[in-house]
């Protein structure tokens, strides 16, 4: 929210320096997030005229512009916004003007042609950007004269604070909302304004005339609107604004549009109050009804566009029944202010916050209206905003105005009572950490509206003002006391139970899976969380891209991404096109994240996604057995012995290259290991072998460890045994090697495959498996005799269980 | 001439002649037979000694101990000799072996190291996750983790977001096609950590809460529609506001350095109360001003605040009994503070020459 502090200063005598205000303002939660200081540092900047463009003669992004100064006499600039009509007012910054930002403006040639001075931007002369607008500041046509000074045009020097007010702050929406904290919390006394902001004697708000009538109000659906307040006004003469008006709520941000609708939103700024002011004359049946929509009715409201309401939506007809509005939401096309409009039916209601959130929710509609109802506003400033657009609206017409007697339609029994709240001083205390004592509290909270009485010692009994909808609980008032006594004056400690932090076995062994795979030099990455159905198909992966194979989102980020990632090679496989496409196709890469399945079928709960954390490794440039190494290394880091790997068949990976990940004792895999499907890569563009690995992280830190016992370490020499078989291929190696194990026995102190051999010498099918045997005893020295009894166990083994000759 | 005077001056020249041979060896090999020749047993020193014997007693001692006194100058010869060569075959070694290791540095340990390889590298987010856990282990909180896909309830209603409550709009939110429409979502914030922490065991409880987030958001500069953020919860008995902003103050000491402060500004968020957002000493600029903090000298970090009693109410946990406080912060925002990140989509692009950077 904007909030000029000129007009604050309606509420309060507000003089202290603007940085001490800004911070003031944000220590209340009112945080300032820009501070716009209007019409200061423009000495020499004047109101000019555009009497006639044309092209600069030598530059195409300039042109020559003739302004008159005041004198009548054409200034000749060079300028090179594109925004401006002869005609327009614009900011002319004289020859020798020091602008807000710094800039020095001398006379100078700009190609060849002098320019005499700088036409200005918004920014130029301190104020915020317009949206959408590129170029000059234009003066709307009549405001200001040519050769005025630019700060008598913009209203005189003022400060614009931009607030953001969080959501459960409606009462701080307004001026007075704003002004009452700021007030509060700096001691100055608030004070509801008696005049206006108009120049010259006060202008008080016409009285009621009983010959002008009243308003006709049927409330029909008391319960979504408690409250109506309406009076009529008449002698009305629709026109532009004058300045003090225009003026004031341009720094607030609006847009003046013509007299009546300006005062109403003024009093929307002014005191909280949204409000909307009928053409009587056009409301059929002369007055207002207020009920439910009718199931399918339809209506066209402000903004153009036919809607369709129904019983859950309040809506304020004419007196004839039809829609001229959504209550609390937006008004309709029909009956709004015209040029001429002689009478006007002014309605200042309350509505209930949640039905005005419903509806401006299923309608999409959003407006200022809107955005305080559901928020909630002061059920009894009503009468107030009533008087204060009656008396603005006569002192922005220049009299004349008459007004009838002013009708208050009210259900207290669906209002908002007041909250009275118990407060504790010893619980205020309790949870802020202080040592208030009860006047200290009630003290804190009296400039707020909070009317505190005694109720015992340590206990106040708390009645909330009815512009504080956010508070109705003991702790809401303790942040209240917080507020006001300000958070940096709590003093700072810290909870001194004595307890025992740390990350679970979990967190612990995901970190040491991290660090064994960025030892192994692999990179970690971080893909998208969201894929498309081709981007799974292209990965080979058909069930999940069919529907229902894959969660999706339902307003998705990108309509073309909507599913929620089942797998990580479909990311992974990205990030490596990514880097072979700058010149780098050797990534290797990890990542460990959730991936989420469609819901079990069954159960109670909510259908949440099954989600899973997974490990993938790709290694572009690199064959299965580079993936296989990774494994090895991960096995090692988590002390892992029994997992083995079984050739396996794999959605998207390499159907002959592939293996899967069992431990013992489980039916289902805890990962695959090999290569991605040579069809996968190239359907996404990736040139080369890329070895794989991917793993169920919660599975495989769950699997049982080997023991960290220490065995002694032999000092006797060792003798290798080479081995050379011919087996199958349909033999795994790692069969052999299990047979050579359970054969050897004790005495194997470590196996090493080092060799493969294939060869027409062996014949089709058939390779050559080079095995190192390193044997040793703990306690002595192997002698020959029995090196070679341990040779020939090992052979007669594997050529029992594989049919293995030993290679010639 | 007698005879002694004849030995003496062979010795003389044997002496001479030996001393040359052995300062004449040009290396360890030469210098081995030099001192062979010179000081072994057919040496001409050796044969001196034989011709002793015919001498008179007086005349053999005193022509012995001359003889003797040549071998041991001899020997001290070669000896100097002998580290003379050696000193220099040393240098002739170490000089063959000499590496420029600029070069190899150069070359990189792929070259150089065959079959070792680089060093990998940990994303900047989890080595920025992983240093925040640490800090707040050091303070005694414990880690705790929770479904990324959440119900409503956990991501709005218990957290004091009833359905159609306008602070639900402060989260623009991304549901799943389950269930009844929004009813399954993808957590907008970590805070539902906090509901299943408190439904998950009895107070005290002290743990953080890291993870990733969504929202429905265009990713730009200076935001993802997917981030981390770290989640804090504390609940014990006489646990304050005091506490809340003495926790924030020690953990931006301990992360980033003493001098480091935090400072608390009013705010609202529907589970806290009071809320509060918390900014730190702008770490750029150490709080002198500088771009970053658009020379505040402060950087907004999160926000925090005591634990709504209605949010105990929600999962059952006595009010009165158990006060708390709750904070959370971006953690990829963290780490673009940290190393000066101007584009935060950086963290999501893999690129190998942006990961090698940390």
């Amino acid at each position: 929210m904007l909030a000029p502090l000129s007009w604050l200063r309606d509420y309060a005598p507000f003089d202290r320096p603007v940085e001490e205000l800004a911070a003031a303002l944000s220590d209340l939660g009112l945080v300032v997030e820009g501070v716009e200081r209007v019409g200061q540092g423009l000495d020499g900047v004047v109101v000019a005229r555009i009497l006639d463009i044309r092209p600069h003669p030598n530059a195409d992004k300039i042109r020559l512009v003739d302004v008159d100064a005041g004198d009548g006499e054409p200034l000749q600039i060079a300028c090179g916004a594109w925004n401006m009509q002869v005609g327009d007012l614009v900011p002319l910054a004289r020859i020798g003007a020091v602008l807000p930002g710094g800039m020095e403006i001398a006379r100078r040639k700009m190609r060849g042609e002098w320019s005499n001075g700088m036409l200005c931007s918004p920014e130029e002369v301190g104020l915020a950007a317009v949206p959408g607008v590129d170029g000059l500041l234009i003066l709307g046509p009549g405001s200001a004269t040519a050769g005025q000074p630019m700060v008598d045009a913009l209203g005189g020097e003022d400060v614009v604070f931009d607030l953001d007010v969080s959501p459960n702050r409606p009462d701080a929406l307004c001026m007075a909302g704003v002004a009452r904290d700021l007030a509060a919390a700096l001691g100055l006394p608030f004070a509801w304004p008696e005049g206006t902001p108009a120049p010259g004697p006060a202008t008080a708000a016409p009285p009621a005339d009983p010959s002008v009538g009243s308003a006709a109000v049927v409330v029909e659906a008391a319960d979504l609107c408690p409250r109506f307040t309406a009076t009529v006004l008449t002698g009305v003469r629709v026109g532009p604004s004058p300045a003090w008006l225009a003026q004031r709520l341009t720094r607030a941000g609006m847009r003046p549009i013509n007299v009546v609708v300006d005062v109403s939103n003024y009093v929307m700024l002014d005191v909280g109050q949204p409000n909307h002011a009928y053409d009587r004359d056009r409301l059929g049946g002369g007055g207002l009804l207020v009920r439910r929509a009718r199931d399918g009715e339809r209506l066209v409201t402000l903004d153009g566009a036919t809607r369709e309401v129904g019983p859950d939506d309040l809506l304020i007809c004419d007196g004839a029944g039809t829609p001229v509005g959504v209550a609390g939401v937006m008004g309709g096309a029909d009956s709004e202010i015209a040029d001429t409009t002689a009478t006007v039916l002014l309605e200042a209601a309350w509505f209930d916050p949640a039905a005005v959130a419903r509806t401006g929710a299923r309608l999409g509609l959003a407006s200022e209206a809107r955005h305080r109802f559901e928020r909630g506003v002061d059920p009894e400033v009503t009468p107030r905003a009533v008087e204060r657009f009656a008396q603005l609206l006569e002192a922005a017409s220049g009299g004349g105005v008459r007004r009838g007697p002013t009708l208050d339609v009210r259900s207290d029994a669906d209002l908002p009572a007041a909250a009275r709240v118990r407060v504790r001083t010893d619980r205020v205390n309790l949870v802020l950490g202080t040592g208030l004592g009860d006047a200290d509290i009630a003290a804190l909270l009296a400039p707020l509206g909070f009317a505190v009485e005694p109720a015992g010692t340590g206990v106040a009994q708390v009645t909330v003002p009815p512009w504080r909808p956010d508070t109705t609980r003991e702790i809401d008032v303790i942040e209240e006391v917080a507020r006001l006594h300000g958070y940096r004056n709590i003093a700072r400690r810290v909870p001194t139970g004595a307890r025992r932090g740390g990350l679970t076995a979990y967190q612990r062994d995901r970190r040491r899976v991290r660090d064994a795979l960025a030892g192994a030099g692999l990179d970690e990455a971080w893909t998208a969380a969201f894929l498309s159905a081709e981007d799974l198909r292209a990965c080979g992966q058909p069930d999940f891209a069919a529907p229902g194979g894959a969660v999706a989102v339902t307003n998705p980020l990108d309509q073309a991404e909507p599913l929620l990632r089942p797998s990580l090679l479909p990311g992974l496989l990205r990030a490596v096109r990514f880097n072979a496409d700058r010149q780098r196709p050797d990534a290797a890469l990890f990542e460990i994240g959730r991936v989420f399945a469609p819901p079990h079928g069954g159960g109670d709960g909510p259908p949440v996604p099954v989600e899973a954390e997974r490990l993938a490794v790709v290694v572009a440039g690199a064959e299965a057995p580079a993936a296989v190494r990774v494994w090895s290394v991960l096995a090692g880091a988590l002390r892992l012995e029994s997992v083995q790997l079984v050739a396996a068949t794999r959605a998207g990976l390499h159907p002959t290259r592939t293996a899967s990940l069992l431990a013992p004792g489980e039916s289902a895999p805890l990962g695959a290991v090999g290569e991605v499907d040579p069809e996968v890569l190239a359907a996404v563009g990736v040139a080369g072998r890329v070895a794989w690995l991917e793993l169920d992280l919660d599975r495989l830190l769950r699997l049982p460890r080997a023991p960290a016992e220490a065995r002694p370490v032999s000092r006797f020499p060792a003798s290798d045994v080479d081995l050379a078989l011919v087996v199958p291929e349909e033999v795994p190696a790692a069969d052999v090697a299990a047979t050579l194990r359970a054969a050897t026995g004790a005495l194997l102190e470590e196996l090493a495959l080092f060799d493969v051999f294939r060869g027409a010498r062996l014949g089709a099918g058939r390779r050559s498996l080079g095995f190192r045997l390193r044997l040793r005893a703990p306690d002595r020295t192997l002698d020959d005799a029995e090196l070679a009894a341990t040779r020939s166990r090992a052979i007669e083994a594997v050529t029992a269980a594989h049919g293995a000759e030993l290679r010639s | 001439m007698s005879d002694a005077d004849d030995i003496l001056s062979d010795l003389q020249a044997a002496e001479a002649a030996g001393g040359a041979a052995l300062a004449g060896a040009g290396d360890l090999e030469a210098l081995r037979a030099a001192a062979a020749e010179v000081l072994g047993r057919r040496s001409a020193l050796a044969r001196l000694n034989t011709r002793l014997g015919p001498l008179p007693p007086e005349e053999r001692r005193r022509v012995g101990a001359a003889v003797n006194a040549a071998r041991e100058r001899l020997d001290g010869l070669a000896a100097t000799r002998r580290s003379e060569l050696e000193a220099a075959d040393r240098a002739a070694r170490l000089a063959a072996d000499r590496l420029d290791l600029t070069e190899a540095a150069l070359l990189g340990p792929r070259a150089w190291l065959r079959g070792l390889p680089d060093r990998g590298h940990l994303h900047l987010v989890t080595q920025t996750r992983d240093e925040l856990e640490d800090t707040f282990v050091g303070m005694g909180f414990t880690v705790a983790e929770g479904p990324e896909a959440e119900t409503d309830w956990y991501n709005f209603e218990a957290l004091n977001m009833p359905p159609a409550h306008p602070a639900r709009s402060m989260w623009d939110t991304l549901y799943l096609d389950l269930g009844d429409p929004e009813s399954i979502l993808l957590r907008t914030h970590t805070s539902p950590v906090q509901i299943r922490l408190l439904e998950a065991g009895a107070p005290p409880i002290y743990a953080v809460a890291p993870g990733r987030v969504y929202r429905k958001e265009t990713p730009d500069a200076r935001h993802l529609a997917v981030f981390h953020q770290i989640e804090g919860l504390v609940l014990d008995e006489g646990i304050s506001f005091g506490d809340l902003a003495g926790t924030i103050e020690t953990f931006t000491q301990a992360y980033f350095g003493a001098g480091m402060h935090a400072r608390l500004r009013p705010s609202f968020f529907p589970f806290t109360e009071p809320s509060a957002e918390f900014d730190i000493t702008c770490p750029i600029c150490a709080g002198a001003g500088c771009r970053t903090c658009s020379h505040s000298g402060w950087i907004e970090l999160g926000g925090c605040g005591m634990v709504d009693p209605n949010v105990l109410a929600a999962v059952g946990v006595d009010a009165e009994r158990w006060t708390g406080f709750a904070f959370g912060f971006g953690i990829d925002r963290l780490a673009m503070i940290r190393v000066g990140l101007g584009d935060v989509r950086a963290l999501t692009e893999n690129d190998l020459r942006f990961l090698h950077q940390f």
